[in-house]
């Protein structure tokens, strides 16, 4: 990780892990010395270890077939992740720092393929935490197939961060071919999720523990650069993805809506959710269509690729439950109508700030 | 989800809309001439936008959308007082979700949180109770808002307070009676309500008794109701049957949850705290009588507006706002002249904008498509 200083013998073997004795980090484990490279090595690069991060340089070098093809494109994306509370049912902040800039990059159409991570640590979080948490980072970019190729720690003083923020860039391949965009959704297009909605940000409320509810739901915190190639090999005419993450599949859909200038007409019967995740909304009131998702993803295919498109979600873990929720419409241009359980109509709009409980 | 898809079930909605127009027809009620249901709380507004019942209903009925939303009648000046306790050195300040956007003169509660007050929403008055155990060296308000729903809820926290000797809570008391808000909106001169959905957590507090002059005096119906889309169905057919039959009577929809004489505990808890005041300033409706409580001079040690300067600032409604005629049922949010130009939910200019209980903002967010349409075809007939 480049802030670590030169040894002057970048191919030696080293030893990584094991140096940290300490329970809790120090301001010192910033300070540019012996103990923010013990932080490093031992918590961070041993459990990322690739042969791009290997070499200690103040950048990773970064080779890659896919690169050479004519007509391949870049794809480079980044993203912070600051979730409270930092374990969560589900995944940690770790796992949602690479599946999220890993789905960013997936839902573009892109081949994720390197990622860098910037830790922001208070003075006080405890060492265990950090291993936990690099670990799952590591678990999650395996699953997902991408290399953690560079890196930068710093530690502020207590209160000046919430235990641990997590910032992932990332950078992906576009293959030749492939323009997955929202301006290209048309009428008629079919509007599908992969699966049940609201679950991550169910599950975080619920984690949070300020409002005595217990819930045995997790977060959908997953890798989707999978699913997209599965779709995108049986409807090669996807028009475009979007993570529903903060502010939930209403706000992927308005932000489609606008691209492309169309109507999306979504069907309330048709919207998968748990009924857990519909209960704590109940309680809480507040609407499983604003909810976050780290797992969850919308796209628009063709109709006549529909069925194809859905079948080889299905066949995947985190498309089991896929199903098609509506479609795009000529009708009220910009706009997202759903067709309520009885058959009246009511607009989707964006969130106004944050998604506050009504009184009663 | 058991206990809650059973009041939603699509097939037995559609036999209620089709009673609904028989009953309706029989009424000789018309598109040009409607009947004109009230609810008056804003729970039922929330539910009839999200299940979209209004444009189901017949073109002879029309719901107005009442006074109902809690947040959404809280006049600046009472936003103002909050702010200005929250800024309060050492002040921990809670109150419910949507009271915290609610803006004032100077911006709103989440502002005065983003610039350093310590404001914190919780679920329960109980809450910020727990709160002020945790920080013994801190003072914790509670701004109490509602009608009878919230109150009681307030009016215990304060004896647990007491019983406790817990001396650094407070609550900021500005809860609102239903009865009065009623008799006013009957009062008022061009007042056109047929019926009213009457409020169904109020009544669980009050019981039914209260509503009875609104039968005897005013020869209207009304039917407590349920909050999930079966229940608000139901109680307009039996608005309807009673129209119908030529009887103004209070009737219970709700019995699953409202018993006929309310909740003694509650009200016995609420008459030991709180006091009527002589007057309360409204959003839109301006000063009613006896329309909100103060606590009792024995709890003045768990009172803010004696611990804090609260000055009860008072600031008009900007001029152009129609929030008034809109909660009377005069005009509907389309027809201001404010809506979703000036008045948006980023930028509430009324009251009726903030909160999603409120008429304005509900017809923005979840019957904008129907509101937008109704509004340039209004644009188009008066250019």
């Amino acid at each position: 990780m480049k802030d670590r200083p030169d040894t002057g013998a970048p191919n030696a073997p080293r030893r990584r892990g094991g140096k940290l004795q300490v329970k809790s980090v120090t301001l010192a484990h910033g300070g540019g010395g012996k103990a923010m490279r013990d932080l490093i090595d031992d918590v961070f690069v041993s459990a990322f270890d690739n042969p791009e991060i290997g070499d200690m340089e103040d950048q990773a070098r970064l080779m890659h077939a896919a690169l050479r093809e004519p007509g391949a494109q870049l794809a480079f994306t980044t993203d912070s992740f600051v979730v409270s509370p930092i374990e969560f049912p589900g995944g940690d902040i770790g796992k949602i720092a690479v599946c999220g800039t890993v789905n960013d990059l997936a839902v573009g159409g892109a081949i994720p393929l390197w990622l860098s991570a910037a830790v922001i640590i208070e003075e006080g979080t405890e060492v265990e935490l950090l291993r936990k948490v690099a670990r799952s980072m590591r678990r999650a970019a395996d699953e997902a197939g991408v290399h953690i190729v560079t890196g930068d720690t710093k530690v502020v003083e207590r209160g000046s961060a919430d235990g641990l923020f997590v910032t992932t860039s990332g950078v992906g391949v576009i293959p030749p071919g492939r323009k997955l965009n929202a301006g290209r959704v048309r009428p008629g297009d079919v509007a599908i999720v992969n699966g049940v909605l609201g679950d991550h940000g169910a599950a975080i409320l619920a984690a949070r523990g300020d409002m005595a509810l217990s819930t045995e739901v997790e977060s959908d915190c997953a890798p989707l650069n999978a699913l997209m190639e599965a779709v995108i090999a049986a409807a090669p005419d996807v028009r475009c993805a979007r993570d529903a993450t903060r502010g939930g599949l209403a706000s992927a859909l308005n932000e489609i809506a606008e691209a492309a200038g169309v109507g999306i007409e979504i069907d309330e019967t048709a919207l998968p959710l748990r009924p857990e995740v519909k209960g704590v909304c109940e309680i809480l009131g507040l609407d499983p269509l604003y909810l976050a998702n780290e797992g969850t993803l919308v796209l628009f295919v063709p109709s006549d690729q529909a069925e194809a498109a859905l079948a080889a979600m299905r066949a995947l873990e985190v498309g089991r439950d896929a199903v098609a929720i509506g479609r795009a419409t000529d009708r009220n241009p910009g706009s997202v109508v759903m067709t309520t359980l009885f058959g009246g109509g009511r607009i989707i709009d964006m969130l106004v700030g944050e998604q506050l409980p009504r009184i009663c | 989800m058991k206990y809650a898809d059973e009041f939603r079930d699509p097939v037995l909605a559609r036999a209620l809309f089709a009673r609904i127009e028989e009953l309706a027809a029989k009424t000789g009620a018309s598109r040009e001439r409607p009947l004109h249901f009230m609810e008056v709380c804003g729970g039922h507004t929330h539910s009839i936008f999200r299940y979209g019942l209004e444009e189901l209903l017949p073109d002879s009925i029309e719901l107005v959308h009442g006074p109902g939303c809690p947040v959404c009648v809280l006049p600046m000046g009472i936003v103002d007082d909050c702010v200005a306790i929250a800024r309060t050195p050492g002040v921990i300040f809670t109150t419910y979700g949507d009271a915290m956007r609610v803006p004032g003169s100077n911006g709103s509660l989440l502002a005065a949180k983003s610039e350093g007050a310590d404001v914190r929403m919780v679920y329960s008055p109980l809450d910020a109770l727990e709160l002020a155990r945790r920080n013994p060296e801190r003072e914790v308000v509670f701004f109490g808002l509602g009608f009878e729903t919230t109150m009681p809820s307030s009016a215990f926290t304060v004896l647990e307070a007491e019983a406790e000797g817990i001396g650094n809570f407070s609550l900021f008391c500005n809860h609102i009676t239903i009865i009065p808000t009623i008799k006013a909106i009957l009062d008022s001169p061009d007042m056109r309500i047929d019926g009213f959905i009457g409020p169904g957590h109020v009544s669980m507090v009050i019981g039914q008794a209260p509503y009875r002059f609104i039968a005897e005096r005013y020869r209207r119906p009304l039917v407590v109701a349920g909050f999930e889309p079966l229940d608000i169905l139901q109680t307009i057919v039996m608005l309807l049957e009673q129209i119908v039959d030529g009887r103004a009577e209070i009737e219970n929809q709700y019995s699953r949850v409202v018993p006929e004489g309310g909740n003694a505990a509650a009200l016995g808890a609420i008459s030991r705290v709180f006091e009527l005041r002589e007057f309360f300033e409204w959003r839109g409706l301006g000063s009613l009588d006896h329309s909100g409580v103060r606590m009792r001079p024995e709890y003045a040690s768990f009172d803010a507006e004696v611990k804090f300067d609260t000055r009860n600032r008072r600031i008009a409604d900007p001029k152009s706002c129609q929030c008034g005629e809109v909660l009377k049922g005069v005009i509907k949010p389309w027809e201001c002249k404010l809506f979703g130009e000036v008045c948006t939910p980023e930028n509430p200019v009324g009251a009726l904008m903030v909160s999603s209980e409120g008429s304005c903002s509900a017809y923005y967010q979840y019957a904008g498509v129907r509101a937008r349409a109704l509004r340039a075809e209004a644009r188009i007939s008066a250019s």
